[in-house]
């Protein structure tokens, strides 16, 4: 459509009588050519650099030997053939079975965290959606978790979280007199939980800020007509506004999961660089594991298994979500 | 529209108790950092019995937070600078350009937002390591390898929400432009540039917050002389004690210019994120 707006008229009339000729030469072709390579270039060195080539580094030292002797010159490190996979999900043995224990944590983590994230944000962005008196305020208000540093705001829940001088035990044990003595929130059990309120906490104004984006592109008279249709409010959320976030949602939900997945930083300012077995999620286990033991080749096939496992679950999401698109344009 | 009330009671308690639920850490953050060390470490009182701005004095004495402030400042600001402009080129060309190895190239830098970052710490480590040995170059350790690798963490979204950004804009302007007698690279800082101004500021934004809340690099990746504010606010904990009211302040303290900055430059935010990545 564009090509129409600024080709001269002359010259198309010109290319309809002769579709078989070549096309007239381009003014400086080359450089054309070359320009969107050149602007690529800034981004495509850094990604090289920072992104690619140490993953692939990462890649095949999991295929070695490589604790603190050969750290310095981990290229002499003697290849280890798939040794580092096989400790790495020996289920039987120690590592391997808090691998797997913290894979299956984090898995668990990640499905509570980004569903609670999505429907605190759904919700509040619908919620939010009409104007009323204190909405611009609440706006705002409901945005400072993701503004916070993440460090500033995970202390801050440390603090919230000690057994001793923490609100949390205060309004909990104090004040509502459940339990008989203070609860212990960073290590134990409960840990578990402390991490999945403090996850929630930071994560779900993404979600919000996506979903209230997202619903700028409802277009107003289709609430109009569904009003017009006899449809409340309630019908009109169920039939006109979730349907209409669908693909927004698919984004939403996939950029979640990677996020939560990956999670360190949330665990490691919470708890320090050893998690609670409850709250073990696999990046800090795998940092552990490969920093406390110096030995980073079953670090490495670590992480390799990890970025596998991300692959394939987004590969079957992308799929099954596209074809969903498919057919439902169709 | 006339909602039902079912609909303005949900709306109203669910408001109420999710209110509550984000502004509580914040209550405690600023109450906290203005008691005394002793109430602190006792039990957690709802309305502080002594007020004090003492920790507000403390904490630049217990650890050297001006210095961590400015290597943050220094770092994330020009993470966020270099993130951009590269990201502006890369998006223009993804969104106005066919050529051979587009989608390769979107593809894969996309999918540089799933690794793992543990993945890539220890490499990247070694690499930065053996380039400083390699040129003298140092950037383990230093501001310009946390700058380098930060640039890099914010590329892949921004690079995508740009080039939703820039396909929002009308072709016709940029040719429009050319037909003016401006080169591309013209026609970009001329027309797009300030077309797209919004998605810009979203995008920095981004780059910013995720320079200046990075933890796991910049725990491995600094030293004494360059260490962040995500290191540094560790240091109000010593072997015996936790300074929680300095903690507390310092959280403050380091927290209020992004907050500030956030907030007013939100709507940015949400209208880059509308053109862009939600379409």
């Amino acid at each position: 459509m564009t090509e129409t707006v600024i080709t001269p008229p002359s010259e198309r009339t010109a290319r309809k009588a002769a579709p078989g000729e070549a096309p007239a030469p381009r003014r400086s072709g080359r450089r054309r050519i070359a320009l969107p390579y050149l602007l690529l270039l800034p981004a495509l060195l850094l990604e090289l650099l920072v992104h690619l080539v140490p993953m692939l580094m990462g890649i095949t030292m999991s295929f070695r030997e490589l604790t603190q002797f050969y750290i310095r010159n981990w290229s002499e490190a003697p290849w280890s053939g798939l040794d580092n996979f096989s400790v790495a999900i020996d289920f039987d043995a120690p590592v391997g079975q808090a691998l797997l224990k913290s894979f299956l944590t984090t898995c668990l983590f990640t499905v509570l965290s980004v569903g609670l994230c999505w429907l605190l944000g759904t919700s509040a962005a619908i919620f939010l959606q009409e104007n009323f008196r204190g909405r611009g305020f609440l706006r705002t208000l409901f945005l400072v978790p993701y503004a916070l540093p993440v460090y500033a705001a995970v202390i801050t829940w440390a603090f919230m979280f000690q057994r001793d001088n923490g609100i949390i035990n205060h309004v909990l044990h104090d004040q509502l007199g459940i339990g008989d003595s203070p609860a212990f929130w960073l290590i134990g059990d409960n840990s578990f939980w402390a991490l999945l309120i403090v996850s929630v906490w930071k994560g779900w104004p993404f979600a919000f800020l996506t979903v209230m984006a997202g619903l700028q592109n409802i277009p107003r008279d289709m609430y109009e007509a569904a009003a017009l249709d006899g449809a409340g409010v309630w019908k009109q959320i169920r039939h006109i506004t979730l349907p209409s976030l669908r693909s927004v949602n698919q984004v939403l939900v996939l950029v979640l999961f990677l996020w939560t997945f990956n999670d360190f930083n949330t665990p490691f300012v919470l708890f320090g660089k050893a998690a609670p077995e409850a709250a073990d999620l696999i990046s800090l286990h795998i940092y552990q594991s490969s920093f406390q033991t110096w030995n980073f080749g079953t670090g490495s096939a670590m992480s390799v298994l990890l970025l596998l496992f991300l692959l394939l679950v987004t590969g079957v999401y992308l799929l099954l979500t596209t074809r969903g698109r498919k057919t439902s344009d169709a | 529209m006339a909602a039902p009330r079912s609909f303005l009671w949900t709306r109203r308690i669910f408001l109420t108790l999710l209110t509550a639920f984000v502004v509580l850490p914040v209550y405690v953050m600023i109450s906290s950092s203005l008691k005394p060390l002793e109430d602190v470490s006792g039990k957690f009182e709802w309305i502080p019995s002594g007020l004090t701005l003492r920790p507000y004095v403390d904490i630049w004495e217990t650890v050297p937070l001006a210095d961590y402030f400015v290597n943050s400042i220094v770092v994330a600001g020009a993470a966020t600078v270099f993130s951009v402009i590269v990201a502006i080129f890369a998006a223009y060309a993804v969104s106005r350009y066919s050529f051979r190895g587009k989608r390769a190239f979107t593809v894969t830098v996309l999918s540089t937002q799933m690794f793992p970052g543990i993945l890539f710490l220890l490499p990247l480590f070694l690499i930065y390591v053996n380039i400083g040995n390699a040129t003298g170059i140092a950037l383990f350790g230093s501001r310009e390898g946390l700058i380098l690798t930060y640039l890099t963490f914010s590329l892949p979204f921004s690079i995508w929400m740009l080039t939703g950004y820039f396909d929002s804009i009308p072709r016709e302007l940029d040719e429009a432009a050319k037909v003016d007698g401006c080169g591309p690279i013209k026609a970009l800082f001329r027309v797009i540039i300030p077309a797209a101004t919004p998605g810009i500021v979203a995008v920095a934004i981004y780059a910013f917050m995720t320079a200046w809340g990075e933890v796991l690099f910049a725990s491995v990746m600094t030293n004494d002389t360059t260490r962040t504010l995500a290191v540094g606010l560790q240091g109000y904990a010593t072997q015996n004690d936790v300074y929680w009211n300095q903690v507390m302040a310092a959280s403050l303290v380091v927290s209020v210019p992004v907050v500030v900055g956030f907030l007013l430059l939100q709507r940015y935010l949400v209208a880059g994120l509308t053109a862009g990545a939600v379409k």
